[in-house]
């Protein structure tokens, strides 16, 4: 007898929280496999991956510090995706907000003053919208697939930064390297607890949850963004306007992608380097996805990938692992989820005569 | 002429795994799948190709290893999205993120080695014609099977029973699936057909192209591929049209250097990006022909109990 699925008369809400829970067990198991393969005792290296990072209040703010622009794309990200808007280019947005911000912060080197910081972030966030919004023009008059165009947009990101910090914004006593000044004092984002990394960009992001919970499930424009998303036809009989969702979405999640980027480079980094981001855009859509589309689950679903940065890093010190297992760990994650999320439609059954009947 | 003819060379060379992947693609869209996973499944190609021709020595297992490497990526792909149904866009990203990730792992150790490449194949009197000779019947394996392929897709979808079969899948699902046809059979096909020409595509890379691995040494040209799919309206001939185009434009970042113009390197670099957005715009801006030629199930998700 052969397990068959079977169409669920309602989809499963409960399978919905489940669902990624059983995909981290199997990303585990799965992980314990590769483990054994590589010759690495398993124990040992989930200890190094999970446990170890965050063992230490150090450690836990690093978690933050990580998980930051994670939670911030990820909150972006799944605005767009609600309304199936595939902006899959955060990447390019995070560099380009990260560029322009680090642009301002060097023109206001060794100036001082309150207003630096919010200038800063404000470029930022400019920066991160004028990118996504070449995709959002490209996509609303010419029907360019936002997909290939924002991908596409985030190789040009990236090379226009590496443009930068080889020409314009390059230190100049920093004897040729590819790498700018680093910013002054008053440019950069004020850290939470002494001897820490963690700085003010972690509570924006949380106020960013907020506001992205109170957005989606408070307002109108939330309603609009789930119906676009779930029901295109019965949106645009209602007169709710595809161009102004795509421009909204993507306006909204390229800026908060931006205020990714500059919180980057004006926190941890402290100055602009040919590449600010281990991949952050791409791997917020894990996150999105993990976190159930949802502001409140992308928080958490950030903190375990931001987990895996730093299980790679430890792993790599501590075991000699290389730091590509995190990738793989990711995608993994993912593929279960992807897999898991079946049982939300669908129950098993073991009963060949339901399957007839259904 | 001695710049032309290397110039011309290398536009072949820049083609070549853009027109494997592409044509694979192309396949995989006619069947009404929508595969975002080629950037994955060459990447894992390259890798594959790149240690199977390090321990063995042998280009020809090495090929046919990154072959089976992008097909049994596509296999998870089309395991996801027609077992589990799977919606295609995000496992498409997975497949993507996952393959960077493993051919890293996996590529650990072949950092720094290099390969001689692929071996050249003169086709007798023909490659000793001058100028045409070199330009056309001097190349390796891949060249001349990926012009192969061009014709044989054409052949299969527009000429044999089954190519019909399948964009009858492609266009019309339910249709299909009511005449007694096995959309998930045909379906899972064209996806390892497709992932199978991304790894060859992949192969291309880490044994002809730039004989050696590098980290995500694709560059995003899964994703051009993509772009090429749209550019082409879903005609094979046409794919064959725009690689070379594409080639075309990577070359020139190349041979710019070279002639001494003062544009920045990665100005040059950003220019088949560019140009990606340029082709799309102009392709996707005519919305009729864009609906006219794409499968019409391209995308979807198939229920067969409906």
């Amino acid at each position: 007898m052969l397990p068959s699925m079977i169409k669920r008369q309602t989809p499963s809400r409960a399978m919905v929280y489940l669902s990624p829970l059983l995909a981290l067990a199997l990303t585990l198991v799965a992980g314990i496999l590769l483990f054994l393969i590589m010759g690495v005792s398993p124990a040992a290296a989930l200890h190094a991956f999970f446990i170890e990072p965050v063992s230490t209040f150090y450690g836990l703010t690093e978690l933050g510090v990580k998980a930051s622009p994670l939670i911030l794309i990820g909150v972006a990200l799944s605005l767009g995706f609600r309304a199936g808007v595939w902006n899959i280019g955060a990447e390019g947005q995070l560099i380009m907000g990260g560029l322009c911000g680090g642009a301002v912060a060097l023109f206001f080197y060794e100036k001082t003053g309150f207003y630096i910081i919010p200038l800063i972030l404000i470029a930022g966030v400019s920066g991160g919208m004028m990118w996504a919004s070449i995709v959002a023009f490209l996509r609303t008059h010419f029907n360019a697939n936002e997909i290939l165009t924002s991908l596409m947009l985030s190789y040009v990101a990236g090379l226009f930064l590496n443009l930068m910090v080889h020409g314009p914004l390059k230190d100049p006593e920093g004897y040729n390297f590819p790498e700018s000044r680093l910013f002054s004092e008053s440019a950069l984002l004020p850290t939470m607890f002494e001897g820490s990394r963690l700085h003010i960009g972690f509570l924006i992001a949380l106020i960013v949850v907020v506001v992205g919970w109170v957005l989606i499930s408070r307002t109108l424009l939330g309603y609009q963004i789930k119906v676009m998303g779930d029901a295109p036809a019965a949106g645009e009989h209602a007169g709710f306007s595809r161009s102004k969702i795509i421009w909204i979405t993507l306006i909204l999640s390229g800026g908060i992608a931006g205020l990714a980027g500059v919180i980057e480079v004006s926190g941890p980094i402290g100055q602009l380097l040919p590449t600010i981001s281990p991949g952050y855009g791409f791997t917020a859509i894990i996150v999105a996805y993990v976190g159930r589309l949802h502001p409140v689950g992308v928080l958490f679903a950030a903190l375990l990938l931001a987990l895996t940065y730093l299980g790679g890093e430890e792993a790599q010190i501590s075991l000699n692992l290389p730091v590509a297992v995190t990738g793989v760990f990711q995608g993994l994650l993912l593929f279960f989820l992807l897999a898991s999320d079946v049982l939300i439609h669908y129950r098993v059954s073991f009963n060949n005569k339901q399957m007839v009947a259904s | 002429m001695e710049i032309l003819i290397p110039a011309l060379l290398t536009i072949i060379t820049a083609a070549t795994p853009l027109l494997f992947a592409a044509l694979g693609e192309l396949v995989t869209e006619k069947s009404g799948v929508l595969n975002l996973g080629i950037e994955g499944m060459m990447v894992m190609g390259a890798i594959i190709g790149f240690v199977t021709v390090h321990y063995t020595g042998s280009a020809t297992l090495a090929i046919l290893a990154s072959l089976m490497a992008g097909a049994l990526m596509s296999a998870i792909f089309a395991v996801l999205v027609l077992q589990f149904h799977a919606s295609q866009v995000p496992t498409g990203l997975a497949l993507t993120i996952f393959g960077i990730g493993l051919s890293a792992l996996l590529g650990q150790s072949m950092i720094g080695i290099a390969y001689e490449g692929l071996p050249i194949i003169s086709i007798p009197l023909l490659s000793s014609i001058p100028v045409v000779g070199e330009l056309l019947f001097k190349h390796d394996i891949l060249v001349f099977l990926s012009i192969l392929m061009v014709f044989a897709v054409m052949w299969f979808l527009y000429r044999s029973r089954a190519g019909l079969i399948l964009r009858a899948v492609g266009d019309s699902h339910d249709a299909a699936h009511a005449m007694g046809y096995s959309v998930i059979k045909i379906r899972f096909l064209a996806i390892l057909f497709g992932g199978a020409m991304a790894g060859v595509g992949g192969a291309y890379l880490s044994l002809a192209y730039s004989p050696l691995w590098v980290e995500q040494m694709t560059a995003g040209r899964g994703w051009i591929a993509l772009a090429l799919v749209v550019f082409a309206t879903w005609r094979p001939g046409r794919v064959l049209l725009g690689a070379y185009l594409f080639g075309g434009i990577t070359i020139l970042q190349l041979h710019a250097q070279a002639l001494g113009i003062g544009i920045p390197s990665q100005v040059m670099s950003m220019l088949p990006y560019l140009a990606t957005v340029v082709v799309l715009v102009i392709i996707s801006s005519d919305q009729a022909r864009i609906k006219l030629n794409s499968p019409a199930s391209l995308g979807k998700a198939f229920h067969p109990s409906r």
